[in-house]
Formats: C-alpha cells, sequence, structure tokens
C-alpha cells in the first residue's frame, strides 16, 4: 500500500510538472487541429455557422483553383532550389571557417548577423528597396554590363529575389555545421593525407558521411520552415503575393484566403493538405535518410 | 627537384592566409553590404537614396530622418510602438522561460507512467506547421474576445515552447543525477530540487531561451497583424509596414531610419550575448 502511494506521488508529481505543457497542447494544438479538420469538410466565413461541404474545398482545390496550384509551384521552386542553395552554401562558409585562426570569429559573427535579423520587418524592407528598379543590385548588374532586372514586373525574378533573401541567411544552418565539423577528429584527416588522398576524396569520404546526421536535421527543420515562409513574401510584396503572383507562398495564400476573403474551411483544407505534404516529405527523408546517414556509434549504417 | 618542391611549399604557406583573408573578407563584405546601405540610407535625404544608391555614404548627413521617424505614423510615435512591442516581449518571455523551465525538469528528472509518450508528443509538435492550427486558433481567441489585445500572442507562451523544452532537458540531463540523490536524502522535495539546485546550474540555457524568445516576439509580425487592429497597440513590426504601406509619401530616409532603430535592440543583445546565441544555435538548432 505504501509503494502503491509511493509510485502514485512520484506519478502525479511527475504529471504536475509537465501539466502546463499538456494544458497547452490540448488547448492551443489538439483541440484546434480537430477543429481545423472539421472546418477543412465546410464553408465558413466566421459569421454564420459552418455548412457542411463534404469535400467541395478539396475539389475546388485540385480542380478549379489555378490560384493554388500557382502557390504550390512557387512554394516548392522556393524550397526546392532555397534550401539545398542555402544549406551548400552553409556547408562551404562552415568548412573555410573550420580552422585556426584568430580572424574565425569575428567572420562567424559577421556570417550570422543576417539570420538574427532576418525575420524582422525591417529586413525585408530593405530586401524591398535594394532590388528596386534602381537599387543596388541593378547598379551592380549594370556595372558588369549586364541589363538591369524589372524584380516587382517578372514574376520568375521576384520569386528568385525571395530565394536571394533566404539564401544570405545561411548562418544558423552554418554554425550547426561548424559545431559538427569540430567533432571530426583531425586524426582522420591525417591519416587520410598519408595515405595520399586528394581534398575532394577526403571531403566525399570523411567529411560528408560524419556530418551526414546534422545535414538530415538541417534539411528538415529548414525543408519545414522554408514550407512556412510568409513575413518577407507578405512585406516584400505588401501582401499581394505579386508581380504576378510571382512570390505567392502557400502560406501567404492561406492566409488571404483566411483573412481577407474570410474562406476559413477553405484555409483549413490547404492547411491539412500542407501538413499531409510535409508530413509525408519528412517521413521519406527519415526513411531514406537510412541510406546515406552514417551513425558512429552504431558502427556503420 | 626537392628543392623546388621545399620552394613551392615555402611559397604557398606564406600566401596561404593572405589569400584566405582576402577570399573570406570580401565574402564578409558582401554579406554586410545590404545591412550597411541600409544603415548609412537613413541618414540620406530621402530622394537621393535611389539617385545614389551605389554609393555608401551620404553627400550629406540627414539626422532628421531619425526625428521625423520617431513622429511615427497612424497618429503614434515610434516609441509607442515600441513600448507596446517591449511589453509583448516581457510578458511572452518570462513566461515561456519559467513554463519551458518547470516542463523541461518534469522530463529530465522525474520518473512517471506515460514520460516517453509525451516527450515523443512535444517532439512532434516541434515539428509541426503551424499553418495548420493557424485559423482555428484565431477563431477560438475570437470566440473568446481576445481580439485587438494581447492575450492571443502572449497567453499561449505559459504553456512552454517545445524548442525551448528540448534545450532546457538536454542541458539538465548533462547534470549528474548524484546531486539529485543527495538532495533527496537530505529531505529536499522535488520542488526544492527543482528551485534551490537544477534553475541555478541550467542558468545558461535559460538566457539562451530568453535571447530567443525576446527574438521571436520583437520581430513577430503574423500575431499583431492576426489580432491588433487598432494602431494605439501597435507593434515595431506594424509600425514599420504602416510605413512602407503610406510609401506614397516617400520619405525612404525616415523609414529606413526606423528600420534602423527597429534593429537596435536585436543587434545589441547579440553582441551582448553572442557567445550564449552561438552555443544555443549550435547545440540545438533553434533556428535564427
Amino acid at each position: 500500500m505504501a509503494i502503491r502511494n509511493e509510485s502514485l506521488k512520484t506519478n502525479l508529481t511527475g504529471y504536475a510538472f509537465i501539466s502546463p505543457f499538456i494544458i497547452g497542447f490540448l488547448a492551443f494544438t489538439l483541440i484546434p487541429m480537430f477543429i481545423s479538420l472539421y472546418l477543412s469538410f465546410t464553408s465558413y466565413n466566421l459569421f454564420t455557422s459552418p455548412r457542411w461541404i463534404g469535400l467541395g474545398n478539396f475539389e475546388k482545390m485540385f480542380t478549379n483553383d489555378p490560384k493554388y496550384w500557382n502557390s504550390v509551384r512557387v512554394t516548392i521552386y522556393y524550397v526546392f532550389v532555397g534550401v539545398p542553395l542555402r544549406l551548400a552554401f552553409a556547408l562551404f562558409v562552415a568548412m573555410v571557417l573550420n580552422t585556426a585562426s584568430r580572424m574565425v570569429g569575428t567572420y562567424r559573427t559577421i556570417y550570422y548577423l543576417p539570420s538574427i535579423i532576418g525575420g524582422s520587418v525591417a529586413v525585408s524592407i530593405m530586401w524591398r528597396n535594394i532590388f528596386s528598379e534602381q537599387g543596388i543590385v541593378n547598379h551592380f548588374l549594370m556595372a558588369f554590363g549586364a541589363a538591369p532586372v524589372n524584380w516587382f514586373g517578372n514574376a520568375t525574378a521576384a520569386l528568385g529575389m525571395l530565394i536571394t533573401l533566404s539564401v544570405w541567411q545561411f548562418g544558423s544552418s552554418m554554425l550547426i555545421f561548424l559545431a559538427g565539423l569540430k567533432n571530426i577528429s583531425p586524426e582522420m584527416y591525417e591519416a587520410a593525407s598519408v595515405d595520399g588522398a586528394s581534398p575532394v576524396r577526403k571531403f566525399m569520404n570523411i567529411t560528408l558521411p560524419l556530418l551526414s546526421p546534422v545535414i538530415l536535421f538541417n534539411l528538415i527543420m529548414q525543408t519545414i520552415s522554408a514550407f512556412m515562409t510568409f513575413v518577407p513574401a507578405y512585406v516584400i510584396s505588401k501582401g499581394e503575393g505579386g508581380p504576378l503572383d510571382g512570390t505567392m507562398l502557400y502560406s501567404l495564400y492561406l492566409f488571404r484566403q483566411a483573412f481577407m476573403f474570410n474562406n476559413m474551411g477553405y484555409a483549413a483544407a490547404m492547411a491539412w493538405v500542407m501538413l499531409i505534404f510535409i508530413g509525408i516529405l519528412t517521413f521519406v527523408l527519415f526513411k531514406t535518410s537510412k541510406m546515406w546517414v552514417f551513425y558512429e556509434s552504431e558502427g556503420g549504417r | 627537384m626537392s628543392s623546388t618542391r621545399a620552394q613551392k611549399g615555402w611559397f604557398w604557406r606564406k600566401i596561404k592566409w593572405p589569400i584566405y583573408h582576402i577570399f573570406v573578407g570580401l565574402l564578409a563584405i558582401l554579406m554586410m553590404y545590404p545591412i550597411a546601405w541600409m544603415l548609412l540610407s537613413s541618414f540620406k535625404e530621402s530622394r537621393t537614396i535611389f539617385a545614389t544608391a551605389n554609393t555608401l555614404l551620404p553627400a550629406q548627413w540627414m539626422w532628421d530622418n531619425y526625428i521625423t521617424g520617431w513622429k511615427g505614423v497612424g497618429g503614434y510615435s515610434f516609441g509607442h510602438y515600441m513600448w507596446n512591442s517591449l511589453v509583448i516581449v516581457a510578458i511572452s518571455t518570462v513566461g515561456v522561460v519559467i513554463s519551458s523551465a518547470v516542463i523541461a525538469f518534469g522530463f529530465a528528472r522525474l520518473n512517471f507512467k506515460g514520460r516517453n509518450f509525451w516527450f515523443a508528443i512535444m517532439m512532434v509538435t516541434l515539428m509541426l506547421p503551424h499553418d495548420v492550427v493557424l485559423v482555428p486558433q484565431y477563431i477560438i481567441f475570437t470566440k473568446l474576445g481576445w481580439l485587438n489585445s494581447i492575450a492571443p500572442i502572449v497567453v499561449p507562451q505559459f504553456f512552454g515552447a517545445p524548442f525551448f523544452i528540448f534545450l532546457m532537458v538536454q542541458f539538465i540531463r548533462t547534470i549528474p543525477k548524484d546531486l539529485d540523490e543527495a538532495a533527496t536524502i537530505d529531505g529536499c522535495g522535488k520542488f526544492r530540487l527543482f528551485i534551490q539546485i537544477i534553475l541555478p546550474l541550467i542558468k545558461s540555457s535559460l538566457a539562451t531561451a530568453a535571447i530567443f524568445s525576446f527574438y521571436w516576439r520583437w520581430e513577430d509580425l503574423l500575431g499583431p497583424v492576426l489580432y491588433l487592429n487598432s494602431p494605439d497597440k501597435y507593434t515595431v513590426s506594424m509600425g514599420l509596414k504602416m510605413f512602407l504601406d503610406s510609401e506614397s509619401s516617400s520619405n525612404w530616409g525616415a523609414m529606413f531610419a526606423m528600420s534602423i532603430v527597429s534593429l537596435l535592440p536585436v543587434v545589441a543583445i547579440f553582441f551582448a550575448f553572442q557567445r550564449h546565441i552561438v552555443e544555443g544555435i549550435s547545440s540545438s538548432g533553434i533556428k535564427g
């Protein structure tokens, strides 16, 4: 009896400590998810009660809303071009900085600073202006003899501008790579040097495999957050997703459907499609990672 | 033959570092150029900003931009928006750091039934895109009558944030368990153990969480856009957005000046707590 009371007390203490999480999870995540699932099968404008329309929202989305497909296309382009570029750049800089030099700390700070201010409206405003018709980017292009680009009149160019912004903020991935690189023992490289391995071979046979868990982590976190990108597209296009819907990222289109057109049901359906898509993508990444992620502690794959 | 190779090695060693620093330094300049451009544009006369976009230094230093910018838009001064942001940030940060620490202690040090289950749930919510709860949360907060108040932004912070909980759990796990046992033998309860022993030892992870909470709330735009609809409650982000919307007046100088002002707290904290921030990122993968 005493023992039972003891374990009951232990359990109660445990739950008391994590209770804020459980309450928050139920109130702000689980219940909203069920509401969202329900709303995705309804037509709801916030003012009249939701009307059940079955698969109507999904039908419209997939067959009758070119703007939706455009936002999917823009987002996929943004994620599948932006994230690899950003990670490649981050890894490259991390490798360059993974050396003994007194200046490394300063460089690391400079490369990381854009990421820390990256989410702010100020940076989006700045980006809008350096890419404007008479902005510095066009000045540079002309200085090198290239034609200036009308970044705000061309859907592809506008998306390119957003991707550049995301690549510029490679700092946090770089720091994670740097931490990973520091964990690789220098003896590995020394041994390879003795065997006469070229830098490329060292990179392919030592750096990449030993860094693969960190690459997987970065890849998954960056992909998810890239899918969620909202602020730069919203600020740079002044909420319109223009020009020609070129910066109409999925989150922005969802936001517009929900809060500008009051199509709450449609937005909920969009959110669920996104959730399922990200879920599948993450699952595939984890599954295929068995083929390329190398865990040292497991002595191989 | 061997002497030429030695000479080549000598030459390479001599120029290796200069080349390295030129390369890395140029890249650093490229990274900082947009920020420097914004900073110096904030001192230029509005109508010359684009005409002189390719030069960094203003022909004439216009401190007035900061004065006109500070007067703000929408009938409120920029100081008003700064104060609103500060209130939101302060309440949110206190809430999220305390609650996350309590939850983290529970996960890291208490053995209870279902612990692994809830920990797994927490790790899943860590990766859950928030778009999926955006609409229902908005509806719930509207029904609660919380619209046009800071409650929808600050209240959820009091229930812990998965990122910070995970970060603190990792920290607590590095503290030897003997400490707990010794304290327990001395008759120390779990709550006292948490407050008096664990909490002082995880100070640096508390600081990391506080810094990132500050950044995210300060830079947050979606929360204010959704929930605050009268200009007297607007935050810094909203104030800047209003500048952009009213750009027909094309007071670029003032807009850049206030952009710089809005970044000052962020940059100041960054330089003050650089080590914590960098460690926080490297060990937990919190995004910047």
